[in-house]
């Protein structure tokens, strides 16, 4: 076990490096170097701050001694200073907004497998009936549905035609001077929207994938073993069958992390929330080099994270990793 | 052979369900190439005398804010979402089987790197990454057909490796190289025929997922631009405007569902169809 998390651990630093190697590609992407390009395309840069960029990322210099500096500058989370006429540092930035995003999705995963998991195990137990059929039609529905028409949608629903929730930011006007109950409450009510939004996006996928690996194992000797020794049905399921099922979603719940991240993009926005997604975006629409790149490097990372946590939970819970040589 | 799609065919179209997704996805198409005949208006037309006006049997979808006529905007759109969608995929496809047969074929130290390069792109969450792209050069729709497709060839890259680790030991493969067979007459020849059945599969829900890509992107504004007309960024309309005309909103969300879902029918359809004993 402990050589097995020591093996994993250090997998993450060439993963790191090539996340960063692809951040690097992407600043080149831009026609000629980036800084000659904000002079056309954004006056507001002014040009103290064109200078900096290029001391920054050294774009004189040829291409490897760039990335170095850039990797050293990394190394101590600099990811310089925005462009936005606020000047401040990408990472101040975008660390006062990671928390909402973070226990945003956080929430949003909860519920998701609160729910995919029961929906799954109860299509797989139910196989071929009625419930599976309107479950599958659900899934199907899911996985074509996109989400911000269905963010727009329920703005249309529930903040227009029946206004009974908020539809934008997290807090109503003047709810400073409430009590920290009745600000809760408020806090509650303005994310009842995105969360459920968030939570949709990816319950069809997970619930279809609970289904097919519990009828995987449904189908296992061992099963038709439990059966035939008269263990009720209850416990078959829930205690032999379930068990085996569980562990290949633990290694969904790494896999689920860039997709709701990138989702955030897109409900942050509509519904107005100020996390990271939202910064993303206005970064991405003002053009705001350093601060994009900031945020792709940190989303990546948090994926690495995720990724890594969903392994060791997947070793903690499968005996033949836990006790073997991994 | 013949008989092997023969049969192919007949799974394929006893499943209702894929054979409704075929009829659905034939009709987008002739109505996406056919658009300019369908419908009488001009999707382009300003007209300021009309604006807003909700579904009538004269404009079925109502009119948008600048007076033009919703449901030709949504069937042009189609048009977009299409060309957007295929030519991605075909992208993501091409990228993704090259990497995944040269990765699976040579094996050894190509093998780990490539599969390296796949698990750093797979950490990306790849909505940040195409934005990002996209702060970095012009919205337009040549640049967004090609970030979907790079950003998303890394599933057929694994697939079509995976085919290759299993095809490479048969014994036909071994007979073409004692015959002399060249590297890359075998992997074109004998290996790659043999794996396309899973890419297909994706390819197919692959054009499902680049076109909620794009619409997305379209919505956010950093997709494709008006006044060419697409679902997204009809949407974005629908936003704005979200108090006064629903109709703005409801309907190319729906062509949207109705697109993705047909291809994903589809998709399951051929994926079933192929392999029968997976049927559940």
């Amino acid at each position: 076990m402990f050589q097995y998390l020591v093996k994993r651990i250090l997998m993450l630093f060439p993963l790191f490096l090539g996340i960063t190697l692809i951040t690097f590609v992407v600043i080149h992407l831009a026609p000629g170097e980036p800084v000659e390009m904000q002079s056309a395309m954004n006056p507001k840069v002014s040009a103290a701050a064109r200078q900096r960029l290029r001391e920054f990322y050294g774009l004189d210099k040829p291409l490897y001694v760039q990335y170095g500096r850039w990797l050293s500058h990394l190394a101590k989370l600099d990811f310089g200073r925005s462009f936005a006429p606020d000047n401040r540092p990408v990472i101040d930035k975008i660390s006062e907004r990671i928390p909402i995003t973070l226990s945003l999705n956080v929430i949003a995963l909860i519920l998701e497998f609160g729910l995919a998991l029961p929906i799954g195990i109860i299509a797989a137990v139910h196989r071929d009936t009625l419930v599976d059929r309107g479950i599958s039609v659900f899934v199907f529905l899911g996985f074509a549905v996109p989400t911000f028409w269905l963010a727009l949608l329920c703005m249309y629903f529930f903040g227009v035609l029946h206004p009974v929730l908020p539809i934008s930011g997290l807090h109503s006007l003047g709810s400073e001077k409430l009590s920290g109950f009745g600000r809760f409450a408020d806090l509650a009510r303005h994310l009842v929207l995105p969360i459920s939004i968030a939570t949709f996006g990816s319950l069809a996928g997970l619930s279809r994938y609970m289904r097919s690996t519990m009828v995987e194992v449904l189908s296992q000797d061992y099963i038709t073993t439990a059966r035939a020794k008269g263990v009720k049905e209850r416990v078959v399921i829930y205690k032999h069958a379930l068990k085996n099922a569980l562990l290949p979603v633990i290694t969904l719940l790494g896999f689920s992390l860039p997709g709701l991240i990138g989702g955030s993009v897109i409900f942050e926005t509509i519904f107005a929330i100020p996390g990271m997604g939202q910064l993303f975006y206005q970064g991405v629409m003002a053009r705001d080099y350093p601060l994009v790149l900031g945020i792709l490097v940190i989303g990546a990372c948090l994926t690495l994270v995720g990724n890594l946590l969903a392994d060791l939970g997947y070793a903690v819970a499968d005996p033949r990793i836990r006790h073997g040589k991994g | 052979m013949s008989g092997y799609y023969k049969d192919f065919w007949r799974r394929f179209l006893n499943n209702r369900l894929a054979a409704a997704g075929l009829l659905l996805v034939i009709v987008l198409f002739v109505l996406s190439v056919f658009a300019p005949w369908i419908t009488p208006f001009n999707p382009d037309r300003i007209d300021a005398w009309h604006v807003l006006l909700p579904p009538s049997g004269t404009h079925w979808f109502g009119t948008d804010e600048l007076g033009r006529d919703v449901f030709t905007r949504v069937v042009f759109g189609a048009q977009v979402s299409l060309k957007v969608g295929f030519v991605a995929v075909g992208i993501a496809v091409v990228v993704g089987t090259v990497i995944g047969l040269v990765a699976g074929f040579y094996g050894g130290w190509v093998d780990s790197l490539l599969m390296r390069l796949v698990d750093i792109m797979l950490c990306f969450p790849t909505f940040f990454l195409i934005l990002a792209v996209i702060a970095m050069l012009e919205p337009s729709i040549w640049y967004i057909m090609m970030i979907i497709g790079l950003t998303g060839w890394m599933g057929v890259a694994r697939l079509v490796r995976a085919e290759v680790l299993s095809l490479k030991g048969r014994d036909f493969v071994l007979a073409a190289r004692v015959l002399g067979a060249s590297d890359l007459r075998i992997i074109f020849r004998h290996i790659l025929p043999n794996a396309l059945s899973p890419v297909l599969v994706s390819a197919t829900l692959g054009v499902a997922g680049a076109i909620l890509t794009e619409s997305a992107l379209s919505f956010l504004g950093i997709g494709v631009q008006p006044p060419t007309p697409s679902w997204g960024n009809i949407l974005t309309a629908g936003k704005d405007y979200i108090e006064f005309a629903w109709w703005l909103s409801l309907f190319p969300g729906l062509a949207i569902l109705v697109t993705v879902l047909s291809y994903n029918l589809v998709g399951e359809g051929i994926r079933d169809a192929l392999d029968p004993r997976q049927k559940k």
